[in-house]
């Protein structure tokens, strides 16, 4: 039951006010793309154990959409941030690396 | 034979007895006693037989610990098994039965399997699982079956209710003991919002009970003051009977407040559930005795010292009137004082280390009792109540060196730390070696949402078994500080405490014990799992602590192994000849002690079980006596069934109404979003396969929504409304899934794209006029035009009717001439009356789902959730024609681009027309030549939609077929249920109208 904090609405809300999205910043291949880059597109996840990058609505609250950066092995919550972005912002990826000195970075 | 004493007892109320019975047995307690107590004082020290030997057991434990006190409680519908004696406080009537037994609790047939152990061991289950097969199924099982088990599941629906609430708290201190007390203190008078959460019934912990000193007043008396002072603050809540049964990620704490099961029938709820957020949690959840493992250790009478001293100072209960007290440590002591204090008689106590020359050995050597050190017992003697114990030296391999008559023993082998909320979410624990114990381990606490300790241990819980208040002290204040809160500098308040000398640790009772001892050694007392058990799987090579639980079943009843966890791993550890904390121990997962189901659902039942959506005509269908169906969480009519006719007649009789006459249709659930802004028509080019930005003002399109893998997710029917209008209408059950799949594409990758959503579905009601006399109907009511020309195939247009404001759809689902009808939500009931009333003479008839789906199926109009499964594309269905080729993009091309969907190989949609007219299986196959390696028959489709249609008189279906178009007149088989098979001919999917006449007159 996680607390993530709505970057529209300022709230903290619960796992149940929330809808899970998968892998945040996914690039979208359409008509004309590779076989290899629509297989990474729609199906290779990265699925760390560690610092992650994922989508959220607030569902059942603004229903925004919003991205988390999570430790998806201890729950700790680096920062939410809106979803008009292809990439974190450099205020997460500071506190991550702060917190997580061994981190290798977004890629 | 146990006895109530004639004095004492701190909890008790002599004035005030209560009627029980037990197995039928009308016995008497008093105000104050728990099953377990009231037991005792009537002697009865039998109370179960074990799961798998079905040896007598008797009570152990006095909390939530105990393994062998399961009762079925109460009857009827307030029948609960598995409930713990010692946790269950008495009240009058009380009903009490005991568990796996058969036929009764003195005689049982299964204590066979006692005698059978040796055919019974470890890993007894898998291996019969495993091999041979019949001998689980002819031996085994039916003797097992027929004996064991727990309690009986209730029959009857639960008579009572129960509710759930949210709280929030700064600090949620789990445990009133001394040290949970003041911990929430210090934090009260710091102004913390503070929640103190005790699952007993008494504040206090075991302090009273030992009789410690605190600021020089008795115990008892310290927890009366600061529990007044607590209950006098505003911001502190307290909450007695309420037991915390997991803390779960950022917070969140599970807490079961058990309000009327001492009081049942009272009308309030049985139990709340709070569903706590705790911005930090303090577990002063104390410490569980070990029992020490010694042959015999089951028998009844055979106790833990602590829970003796709590059956004789908290309820004049003496279990024993003759005692052997056997430790490896000081505090057992007070238990043998305490025996003599209160005039019991204490043959001997057996320490099982060379010296006993703490303060509590010199105390009850001074009152005379005999002290025998390095000694041990090699077995318990009695079958269902102790009669004696034969003594043995520690290091021995259990020579007995004398025979001691008694008929209790209280035995203590150390206390272990409650740490089952500190590791919920992964906190780590560490070995601490001077008190044979595992602690929390503050240097890798579980953590909350910023990466900082969620849960912090204090007192006994984390390991400070004797000075717990100045432990908790420390430890509320790092707790505080966490939070903000600057906690106010006070005095730490004294525990005067004997001094004790160290523990030695005692896995095995004598250290040297040999197989035959070994095998009659309990250590989970519930499953019948013995130290030979856990040696045995030592051997055959469980070496992973995780694997032997399992492979044994330590730990696995329902008591989760609180007093049998540590003594089976150090067990196991010795057997691996490793360090204990290498073994580690098992998960601790929650909940703590079992949670009632009905907790856990609250209000969620019946009824309100989940919400309900109604259309504003439903209180009209209902009087019809409409059957209903759900979709999604609508619940839309079935049909309306007439007086003697059932619902296949009502449907056939619907059906052909419509098609004859005229029929009504409630549609109100449809989806209804509105898409609009500057780059709308853009946008749903890109949601749809087909173009939606050409469509003219006034103009109605079907269209079909994929997802990327190209699969059909969605259709239905689009509206340009003005420029930069467009009403889309999706199933009944997509609208909110659509509505923000609309929102993530919108929010999340065209973000710059100028366009709003919304979702209107509950704003309007929504009714299909449908059949030959349709117009007839709405030029009866009057207010626009509705002409074909006027209003042709595919238009739309605003206007009114009969005096509603509305907005009029010229679209078919059925294939006959078909308005749609849209009003205000608030007027749909009234304008659903008037087309009643104005068309009876037309023959108006309401119809059902089931007439719809019966006559757009012999249209040959696909439905999402029957045609489609996830994994059919439009190009499957034929609906080329609803997919542009000429757009550069849109959500699924390039999805369908991929090989195996281009494929000729692809199961597509034909119709099927029975050779006999009857009426295919729904979900049956067609079957292909050959079976595959399973001996499975090998398939080449499947039907998707089967009805019997009552305007053909025959059965018709749609469904997917290997190159199903280009096999058009061939006969294919289907498989059934009963093994025949079902012959169809291929046909085009559409069976009435092909040329789509009837709709567009
Ligand atoms: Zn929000």
């Amino acid at each position: 039951m996680l607390l993530l904090i709505c970057p529209y609405c300022g709230v903290a809300a619960e796992e149940t006010e929330l809808a899970p999205g998968g892998e945040a910043h996914l690039k979208r291949f359409g008509p004309g793309s590779s076989d290899a880059e629509f297989e990474a597109y729609l199906f290779a996840r990265k699925n760390p154990k560690g610092v992650h990058f994922e989508r959220w609505r607030h569902a059942y609250g603004c229903g925004k959409w919003f991205l988390a950066a999570r430790c998806t092995a201890t729950l700790e919550v680096f920062g939410t941030y809106p979803a008009q972005t292809s990439g974190p912002p450099d205020d997460i990826i500071d506190r991550i690396k702060a917190r997580r000195p061994d981190w290798k970075g977004f890629a | 034979m146990s006895i109530r004493l004639t004095s004492g007892g701190r909890l008790i109320d002599r004035s005030a007895p209560i009627d029980f019975t037990f197995n039928g047995k009308h016995l008497r307690g008093f105000a104050g006693d728990t099953l377990a107590s009231a037991l005792l004082a009537n002697g009865q020290m039998l109370v179960g037989r074990s799961f798998k030997y079905h040896r007598p057991r008797g009570i152990v434990a006095s909390g939530a610990e105990e393994p062998n006190a399961l009762v079925n409680l109460g009857q009827g519908a307030r029948a609960e098994p598995n409930q713990r004696a010692t946790t269950t406080e008495l009240f009058d009537g009380l009903q009490a039965r005991s568990q796996n037994h058969w036929p009764s609790l003195e005689f049982d047939v299964g204590v066979l399997n006692n005698y059978a152990a040796r055919l019974l061991p470890g890993g007894f289950y898998y291996k019969t699982f495993i091999h041979p097969r019949a001998a689980w199924k002819h031996l085994f099982e039916p003797i097992i079956r027929q004996t064991a088990g727990l309690g009986a599941a209730p029959k009857d629906r639960d008579a009572d209710r129960y509710e759930q609430v949210y709280a929030f708290c700064d600090l949620l201190v789990v445990g009133g003991g001394v040290a949970g007390l003041h911990a929430a203190l210090v934090a009260a008078r710091a102004g913390a919002r503070v929640w103190l959460v005790e699952q007993s019934a008494h504040w206090g912990g075991r302090a009273p009970v030992d009789g410690d000193m605190i600021d020089a007043l008795p115990a008892a008396d310290w927890v009366n003051a600061t529990v007044a002072e607590l209950a006098g603050m505003a911001n502190v809540t307290l909450r007695a009977r309420t037991m915390a049964a997991g803390v779960y990620d950022h917070g969140y704490v599970l807490l079961d407040e058990r309000l009327a099961d001492h009081t049942p029938g009272d009308g309030r709820p049985r139990h709340r559930l709070w569903r706590m957020r705790a911005a930090r949690i303090i577990a002063a959840t104390g410490a569980i005795e070990r029992p020490l493992s010694f042959a015999g250790n089951d028998v009844p009478g055979v106790m833990l010292a602590s829970a003796l001293r709590d059956y004789l100072v908290n309820w004049a209960v003496s279990p024993g009137q003759r005692t052997v007290v056997v430790t490896n440590n000081d505090d057992a002591y007070r238990t043998a004082i305490a025996l003599h204090q209160a005039g019991q008689t204490v043959v001997a106590v057996i320490d099982a280390r060379d010296q006993a020359d703490g303060a509590l050995p010199a105390q009850a050597r001074a009152l005379g009792i005999r002290v025998e050190t390095g000694k041990a017992i090699a077995r318990v003697k009695g079958g269902k109540h102790v009669t004696g114990v034969e003594v043995c030296r520690q290091t021995g391999d259990g020579t007995i060196s004398r025979f001691l008559a008694c008929n209790a023993v209280a035995m203590s082998g150390g206390w272990s730390p409650v740490v089952h909320l500190y590791s919920h979410c992964g906190g780590k624990l560490i070995w601490d070696e001077a008190g044979a114990m595992f602690r929390p381990d503050a240097a890798h606490p579980p953590i909350t949402q910023d990466g900082s300790a969620m849960v912090i241990g204090a007192g006994a819980a984390n390991g400070a078994l004797r000075e717990a208040i100045a432990d908790a002290d420390a430890q509320v204040r790092i707790a505080l500080k966490a939070v903000g809160i600057k906690p106010k500098k006070s005095a730490v308040p004294r525990q005067d405490l004997p001094d004790e000398a160290a523990l030695q640790p005692v896995w095995i009772m004598p250290q040297a014990a040999g197989v035959g001892l070994r095998a009659k050694v309990w250590l989970d007392y519930q499953n019948d799992v013995k130290v030979s058990d856990v040696q045995l799987a030592a051997r055959e090579g469980y070496g992973s602590v995780e694997h032997a639980k399992r492979y044994t079943t330590l730990g696995m009843a329902t008591d989760q192994g609180k007093i049998s966890n540590i003594n089976g791993l150090a067990v196991l550890a010795e057997a691996l000849n490793e360090p204990v904390p290498q073994v580690g121990t098992t998960t601790f997962r929650p909940p703590y002690t079992p949670v009632p189901l009905g907790a856990l659902a609250g209000e969620a039942r019946g009824e309100i079980f989940q919400p309900l959506r109604k259309t504003p005509m439903d209180g009209w269908h209902a009087a019809q006596g409409a059957t209903f169906e759900p979709v999604g969480l609508w619940r839309r009519p079935y049909c309306y069934p007439r007086p003697g006719e059932t619902p296949r007649q009502a449907v056939a009789r619907e059906v052909k109404n419509t098609r004859q006459a005229l029929g009504l249709l409630d549609a109100s659930t449809l989806g209804k979003i509105i898409v609009k802004g500057p780059d709308a028509g853009r946008f749903l080019d890109m949601l749809y396969t087909n173009v939606m930005s050409s469509l003219p003002v006034g103009r109605c399109r079907y269209g079909l929504m994929c997802n990327e893998q190209g699969f059909l997710s969605d259709d239905g029917v689009m509206a340009r409304i003005d420029d930069d209008t467009w009403l889309c209408h999706t199933t009944s059950g997509g609208a909110d899934r659509i509505h923000g799949w609309m929102e993530d594409w919108l929010q999340c990758e065209w973000w710059d794209w100028q366009v709003f959503t919304a979702n209107v579905t509950e704003h309007y009601a929504q009714i299909a006029v449908v059949g030959p006399n349709a117009r007839k109907l709405l030029e009866r009511l009057g207010g626009m035009e509705v002409s074909q020309d006027a209003l042709p195939f595919m238009a739309w247009a605003d206007g009114s009717l009969a005096g509603f404001g509305c907005r009029v759809y010229r679209i078919s689902f059925s294939g006959e001439l078909s308005y749609e009808i849209a009003v205000p939500a608030s007027q749909g009931a009234a304008f659903w009356q008037a087309c009643h009333d104005a068309g009876a003479s037309l023959g108006a008839m309401p119809y059902g789902t089931e007439a719809l789906h019966v006559m757009r199926a012999e249209k040959g109009f696909i439905m999402i959730g029957d045609e489609t499964d996830g994994t059919v594309t439009p190009q499957d269905l034929g609906l080329d024609w609803a997919v542009s080729k000429k757009k550069a993009d849109f959500l699924g091309k390039r999805g369908q681009e991929r090989s195996h969907l281009t494929s000729p190989d692809r199961w597509k949609l034909v119709g099927f027309e029975t050779l006999d007219g009857s009426v295919i299986p729904e979900g049956a196959y067609v079957i292909a030549q050959g079976s595959n390696a399973n001996g499975q028959r090998h398939v080449q489709g499947r039907v998707t939609s089967t009805y019997r249609s009552p305007t053909l008189g025959r059965g018709i279906a749609m469904g997917l077929l290997l190159r199903g178009p280009e096999r058009m007149g061939e006969v294919v088989s289907f498989n059934t249920v009963d093994g025949s098979t079902v012959q169809a001919r291929v046909v085009g999917p559409v069976f009435y109208d092909r040329d789509g006449e009837k709709q567009n007159v």
